[in-house]
Parts: structure tokens; C-alpha cells; sequence
């Protein structure tokens, strides 16, 4: 019976019912993949080793009539439902090997029974006239166009589920790295990338301060080593402060584009980031260090430093509080209504209008940036008005050489043996 | 202005504020470090609050007028130019010239 080998088989049609497919997932067969490998071109062949066959009794189309007694037992179609469950990614657990496994199992059953009335069908469709042939050819193309199709999305749905596995994963491994204080730039965040630029730009301009600065006192060492004259120590010392002017500059760019990253420190090595405080270093400190380096002193020199110092401190203290109410005042606009597992309506706009004031509050942080910045470059300037030149240009040596020491001990601190 | 201009001149140091905004609570906790006792007028409470905030924005040209200081009637400046003043060790004098410091 060539016909029974022959093209005829069970196709579904794709165009009138692919919902009703998708339903009736019992078609989707592991197995019918290994057959299509086998024979990929060719419709459904009746081998003896034919996968399946079954049609759940709930088809009811007019082409299926004929067909619609392949399956006798409730249990298969029961067997059916279960496929169909566990071949839904979301609501099963169970792997798609168990999933097959079963549908093996019942495929093997089924196969019995589908393959003795596939015999009965095609026996018929060979007494029929060839107009019913070519309609039999024609909607077993068709299925298998339509099992085709089921198993395209079967394959790519898998796809989409382990790459949903694995975003999660690296979801979670990129949270990990961010808690332990990496900086990981989130993607395609147009603002954040600014923040992002902003802080490396800094870093950059920042080193490439430095590097000159190291340039510029160098040569004041020499000419102040060498006993230059006024002027032409005048002239480096005017130098060396312009270029001090350069570095508050770039922090003030580099805090509306990040304010935080300057607020941390990161620029700054760790020993200098030990004495951070809001961006930078500490004017007061900074005076009472040049106080015990620049003897002789003038009396008037030496009040108007001590002046200059207790200013400062003043200053910065005011500052400090204004940061500290910041933080309080931050602390407790997120605190505000319920905290925990409470989740009403009414939370949202809260939460929303919490946010948005918050925002606000963030946003002062620049100006207190800004402001520590100023006293920082007060203090310079003023410093360089009450000393005399060479008083002046021994100063700013003794600054740079104190930040280098510090520098240094970072670099030492980093290297050093750990046990 | 008028308001403005009236109340700056009714003590010898006046402070246009906000009470939300901390860094004019720093200002406000600078000059009470520094022994003097200012007169405060938060524009978030005062009735005349926006049309002083327009005032001051007029006068001084800036978005966020806070915190302006007078001192003596006069208009000394925001926060960067108090701060640049303490350091210069000019404001002292100031508030001393106003009444303002005892010593």
C-alpha cells in the first residue's frame, strides 16, 4: 500500500485555526523535531516508527471528521492536558526533557492507536476520488507547514527563557559589583553616560593638573633654592596660584556633571581622601601646618594667619552644619509615612512627591561643593596677600611637598604586604 | 523693594532666607558663631514672601536670592561673597561698624 507511505498524513490547517494549535500543544513533539531532521522537506511519511499521530477529540473541523476517531482513550487526552502544561514555560517547573520523556511515553501509546487508523484513513482516502487526494495532499502540507511553524516558536521560546536565565544571573552578579563599590555605568542612560564622562573627564584633567603642578613647583624650588629675585619668584608664585585657580575650574565643571564623584574623593588618592572633607582639603588644616613653616613671621603676619585661620574654621564648621541639616533633612523626607511591607494607593504619590524633594535636596550638594571650594581658594588667596613673596613661594612648597607625602604614603599603603 | 529695603534697615544685620534651604541655615549658623544675632525673614512664611523673593532677585540678579545679607541697610551679598568677606577679614569689621558685635 504505497499510498499509506506515502504523503497523507494528519496536517492541521494553519490558516483556519493556528489559535486552536497553539492549544493543543500535544502536536508539539521532541521527537518530531528528530523526524523533521530525518526528513525535513517532506510532509509527514508513514513509517512504522511514526511519532505521532494523536488529535485531541476536541477538533471539531469539518476536515478533521474523518480523523476524529484516532483517539479512543480519555487517558490520552488527559495525557494531552499535561503536555500541554508542561510545555508552557511559565507555569511549569518540570524541563522539557521530563516533558518529553512523558510525551514519549504517551507518543509511544498513541502511536498504536494512530498508526492502526492511519491505515483506516488512508485506506479511504485511496478509495476516494482524486479530487479528495489532492485536498488530503494539500492539508497535509499544510500541517506540516503548521508543525513547522510550532516548532520554530517552541525552539526560539526556549532561547528566550535561557537568556532571560542568564540576564538575570548577570542582573545579579552587576549588583554584587556595584554593592562592593565598582563604578558600573548603567546603559543607555543619556544623563547618567554625562555623569559618567564628567567624572572621567575630571580624573583625567585632574591628573593632568597634577603632572604640571609637579612642573611648576619644581622650577619655584629651584629659583627659591637658588636665591632668585623677587620678580622672577613673583612672577612663579603668580604662576603657581593662577594654576591653583585651574583646579577649582575644573571641579566646579566636574560637580554639575557629577557631583557625587567629587563629594567621594575617588579623584584623590586614600591617605587623601583620610582628610576629605566635602571635595577637598581642609583650609584650616592646610594654615596650621604653614604656621609652623613659615617662621619668621611678622607680628601683623602672624595675627592676620591666626585671623585668617580661626575664619576658616569658622567657615567650614558653618558649612559642615549646612551639610549635616542636608542629611537630616534628606533622612527625614525619606522617612516619611510608611516604611515596609504597606503598599496602598495613597503610598505611591507619596513616595513620588518624597522623591521628587529629595531630588531637590541632592541637588544642594553642589552648591555646598561649590562653597567648600571658594573658602578653599579664599584661603590661598588671602595667604598669598598677608606673606611676602619668598614667604609666599616657601608656601606653596610646603603645601605641595605635604600632599605629595600624602600622596606617597597612599601609593606605599597600596603596595604593601598583606598577610 | 521697598519691604525689602525697609526691613534690611530696621537692624543692624538682616537675613532674607528660606527655611528649607540649608545653606542658609550655614550663613544663619555662621553669624551666630560669630556673636551676632541677625534679624531673620524666611520668605516661604512671610505673606510678602514672593514679591521680597522677586525684590531680591531684581537687586542681586540671581535665580535663588537666598541667603541675602545686609548688613548696616547695606546689601553685603549671598553666601560666596560672606564667606570671601570672613576670610578677607573684612566682614567683622563690618558687623562692627552696624553695632552688630559687642567686642
Amino acid at each position: 500500500m504505497h499510498s499509506t507511505r506515502t504523503s497523507i498524513g494528519f496536517h492541521i490547517h494553519d490558516s483556519d485555526d493556528s489559535t486552536n494549535l497553539t492549544r493543543n500543544p500535544i502536536f508539539e513533539f521532541k521527537s518530531s523535531a528528530q523526524l523533521e531532521e530525518e526528513t525535513p522537506s517532506h510532509p509527514l511519511q508513514f513509517h512504522n516508527d511514526i511519532p505521532y499521530t494523536c488529535i485531541a477529540p476536541s477538533e471539531t473541523r469539518q476536515t478533521r471528521q474523518p480523523v476524529s476517531n484516532l483517539i479512543s482513550s480519555s487517558t490520552s487526552r488527559g495525557h494531552c492536558e499535561n503536555w500541554g502544561e508542561s510545555l508552557m514555560a511559565d507555569t511549569s517547573p518540570k524541563t522539557t526533557d521530563t516533558s518529553t520523556d512523558v510525551d514519549n511515553d504517551d507518543k509511544n501509546q498513541r502511536m498504536e492507536a494512530g498508526h492502526v487508523s492511519m491505515f483506516t484513513v488512508s485506506n479511504s482516502s485511496e478509495r476516494g476520488k482524486p479530487g479528495d487526494q489532492k485536498t488530503m495532499r494539500r492539508l497535509a502540507q499544510n500541517r506540516e507547514a503548521a508543525r513547522k511553524s510550532r516548532l520554530r516558536k517552541k525552539a526560539y521560546v526556549q532561547q528566550l527563557e535561557s537568556s532571560r536565565i542568564k540576564l538575570n544571573q548577570i542582573e545579579k552578579e552587576l549588583q554584587r559589583a556595584r554593592q562592593q563599590g565598582l563604578f558600573i555605568p548603567a546603559s543607555g542612560d543619556q544623563s547618567h553616560s554625562m555623569g559618567v564622562n564628567g567624572a572621567l573627564a575630571f580624573d583625567a584633567e585632574y591628573a593632568q593638573w597634577l603632572d604640571e603642578q609637579n612642573k611648576q613647583v619644581n622650577e619655584l624650588r629651584t629659583a627659591v633654592n637658588s636665591h632668585a629675585s623677587d620678580n622672577e619668584l613673583g612672577d612663579m608664585v603668580d604662576g603657581v596660584m593662577a594654576h591653583w585657580d585651574d583646579v577649582f575650574k575644573l571641579k566646579t565643571i566636574a560637580a554639575k556633571a557629577d557631583v557625587f564623584h567629587i563629594l567621594s574623593g575617588m579623584w584623590k588618592t586614600p591617605a587623601e581622601r583620610c582628610f576629605l572633607w566635602l571635595g577637598g582639603f581642609r583650609s584650616s588644616e592646610l594654615l596650621k601646618l604653614l604656621a609652623s613653616q613659615l617662621e619668621p613671621l611678622t607680628e601683623k603676619q602672624l595675627l592676620d594667619i591666626c585671623n585668617l585661620q580661626q575664619s576658616s574654621q569658622q567657615a567650614e564648621d558653618a558649612l559642615s552644619q549646612g551639610m549635616e541639616a542636608l542629611q537630616q533633612s534628606l533622612a527625614e523626607t525619606l522617612a516619611s509615612g510608611t516604611l515596609g511591607p504597606s503598599s496602598s494607593p495613597g503610598n505611591v504619590t507619596n513616595y513620588m512627591g518624597q522623591m521628587a524633594m529629595s531630588i531637590g535636596k541632592l541637588g544642594a550638594i553642589e552648591n555646598f561643593i561649590r562653597q567648600a571650594d571658594n573658602l578653599r581658594q579664599q584661603t590661598l588667596q588671602q595667604m598669598h596677600r598677608i606673606l611676602t613673596i619668598r614667604q609666599s613661594a616657601r608656601a606653596l612648597l610646603a603645601i605641595h611637598d605635604y600632599f605629595s607625602r600624602l600622596r606617597a604614603l597612599s601609593s606605599l599603603w597600596l603596595a604593601r604586604p598583606q598577610d | 523693594m521697598d519691604r525689602v529695603v525697609g526691613l534690611a534697615s530696621q537692624r543692624a544685620v538682616v537675613i532674607f532666607s528660606v527655611s528649607s534651604c540649608c545653606m542658609c541655615y550655614a550663613i544663619k549658623t555662621l553669624f551666630g558663631e560669630l556673636g551676632c544675632n541677625p534679624a531673620i525673614y524666611e520668605l516661604d512664611e512671610d505673606p510678602a514672601g514672593r514679591e521680597m523673593e522677586l525684590a531680591l532677585i531684581r537687586l542681586i540678579g540671581k535665580k535663588k536670592p537666598v541667603p541675602a545679607v545686609f548688613i548696616g541697610g547695606r546689601f553685603v551679598g549671598l553666601t560666596e561673597q560672606v564667606m570671601s568677606h570672613h576670610l578677607g577679614g573684612t566682614l567683622v569689621p563690618l558687623l562692627r561698624d552696624a553695632g552688630a558685635l559687642w567686642l
